[in-house]
């Protein structure tokens, strides 16, 4: 059998992407992003980001398919995030992704978002181990996963108890007057910073080794920026920026390595927005080394959302003969996973 | 000339198959927030009712709203897909005007259920010409509005606020797919081009730019 070709949506949060993937090879990778809109409301706004994806929907499509050079008559199946996210961007999504399959003839597989962050990892790196651990890190989520089988059994181990990851990166940055979306400026601005200067607090969430909890380190950011305002200091930002980026990274790097060590696994993979961020990239590839771990992350392009990462899972789906999803499949904006 | 039409700016999904303006086959489900879960099997169920498939199908039609958003996308969307993976037309209209009514004496009020309450209004002459709308008001404007002339008011958006309405005549209804059907029937025997497919929100997103940081420590 030749490798499948399928096309992956995604529409869970402000990116409309759409990729096509053949096998493990990565034909197309278009996004639409409404992330301008946004930014002026220091968050992304759901109705905003609706309206968004249904103007950039079909012409998201003709991009992806142009990149690919194929013809959409070529496409074996159609994947598509139905969940977790925003449920009326997700429905935007859901919807056009029965429309092909049906215009089409095509089976339709509905995925869980964070499954498909950890399948995009096979387009970078080739076949993914299972198991192995994920730690899922963006705007939206902070988790860490337990997968033994990203087409079926994926554990989550842990997550955030407050702010996501990224959440935190925008909310610090709003306070050090750095614009929206956070994480990229405070990278950026970081790399002139002392990491040491000011110890911020490591929050630990009793009894839940791997979950995490950013809302008092941001409170303390913005205490200690307060403190030296109210005194008429001027805020060394480099050194905030880049103490409160090490505090973050410290956090999720640590619990991701226990969570390894705990269930005897030697795979980590790292994924989302927030692991584009380079501080986080350098200590896992120290901290994995130390401990024996082989670490895969993603390029940054594919660590963000994307459709790739869809139809990466879908081809997965396709190849593993897992059964369609049926046309009534619902947008779930709190899509457990199993 | 195979024309597939639908509607979801209502908690009534609307589906139709027609051949020219014959219908063929037709689905009315209440859907309440169950739009997207409902479209599409009833869109599988109507041509399965007549043995064709989506490739069979000459163009699409769908409803542009008013209406709830998350309902109305679902319809708009499905039908820019469907239109283009087959390669065909779709055309779009309002979805009031698809409200079936007419006693061809009196002119009527189509008006749709908006949330928040307001609802969204057309005025339709007895002929069915438009006369104004479509628009988004409270019930409490367009109960004083058309005080004089007292159109039929027709419509769940008329039903739910009875009460405003006290001294008009209200009667059920909701946009028919095979009302669309119909409608679209000489575009598409021209093969006239696709329209635009942007839906009719009248309201804009609800979001406003956040104030500077609120302050952590106490004063
Ligand atoms: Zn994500």
């Amino acid at each position: 059998m030749t490798e499948p070709i399928v096309l992956g949506i995604e529409t869970s949060c402000d990116e409309t992407g759409v990729g096509i993937v053949r096998g493990r090879e990565l034909l197309a990778d278009a996004l639409a992003s409404s992330v301008e809109e946004h930014a002026r409301f220091g968050g992304v706004v759901p109705e905003v980001a609706s309206r968004a994806h249904l103007e950039a929907m079909v012409p998201t499509v003709h991009r992806a398919l142009d990149q690919a050079q194929l013809r959409i008559s070529d496409i074996d199946a159609i994947a598509v995030t139905a969940g977790p996210g925003l449920a009326g961007a997700l429905l935007v999504g859901v919807a056009a992704a029965k429309a092909y399959a049906l215009a089409l003839g095509k089976p339709l597989y509905g995925v869980n978002h964070l499954a498909a962050h950890v399948a995009v990892d096979r387009l970078a790196h080739g076949d993914l181990p299972e198991p192995c651990v994920a730690m899922l890190v963006s705007g939206g989520h902070s988790s860490l996963l337990l997968v033994p089988d990203v087409t079926g059994a994926v554990h989550p181990l842990g997550q955030t108890i407050d702010d996501a990851a990224g959440e935190a990166f925008d909310k610090v940055a709003r306070v050090l007057g750095l614009p929206f979306p956070g994480g990229p400026h405070i990278d950026r601005v970081s790399a002139d910073g002392d990491a040491t200067s000011i110890d911020f607090p490591r929050g630990v969430v009793r009894d839940a080794p791997y979950s995490f909890t950013f809302s008092g380190l941001k409170t303390a950011v913005a205490r200690w920026v307060e403190a030296r305002q109210r005194n008429g200091e001027t805020v060394p930002l480099a050194d905030v920026a880049a103490s409160f980026q090490e505090a973050v990274v410290d956090v999720l790097t640590r619990r991701a390595v226990l969570a390894c060590r705990d269930h005897g696994v030697d795979h980590l993979v790292i994924g989302g927005g927030v692991a584009a961020n380079s501080r986080l990239r350098a200590v896992a590839t120290e901290r994995c080394e130390a401990a024996s771990i082989a670490l895969r992350m993603p390029p940054p392009r594919l660590c963000t959302d994307n459709g790739a990462m869809v139809a990466a899972l879908g081809v997965l789906l396709v190849e593993r003969g897992v059964d369609p999803s049926p046309l009534d499949l619902p947008a779930d904006p709190a899509l457990s996973l199993t | 000339m195979l024309v597939l039409a639908f509607d979801t700016s209502t908690p009534t999904v609307s589906v139709a198959l027609a051949e020219d303006s014959r219908v063929l086959s037709e689905r009315n489900v209440h859907a309440a927030n169950r739009h997207g879960e409902l479209l599409m099997p009833l869109i599988d169920e109507v041509l399965g009712a007549v043995g064709v498939t989506a490739a069979d199908l000459a163009a699409v039609a769908v409803g542009l709203g008013p209406g709830p958003f998350t309902g109305l996308r679902v319809g708009i969307v499905t039908a820019a897909a469907l239109s283009d993976a087959l390669g065909v037309h779709a055309y779009g209209v309002c979805s009031l005007g698809l409200v079936v009514y007419g006693d061809g004496e009196r002119d009527y009020v189509v008006m749709t259920d908006a949330r928040r309450r307001r609802v969204y209004w057309a005025h339709y002459s007895a002929t069915e010409h438009l006369l104004g709308g479509p628009e988004l008001d409270t019930p409490q404007s367009l109960a004083d509005r058309f005080a004089v002339g007292r159109p039929l008011l027709v419509g769940d958006g008329a039903e739910l606020y009875r009460d405003t309405f006290a001294g008009f005549e209200v009667v059920a209804g909701h946009p028919q797919a095979s009302r669309l059907a119909a409608e679209v029937a000489p575009r598409v025997r021209r093969g006239d081009p696709s329209d635009a497919l942007e839906p009719l929100y009248l309201r804009r997103p609800d979001a406003r730019p956040p104030g500077p940081p609120k302050s952590v420590t106490p004063a």
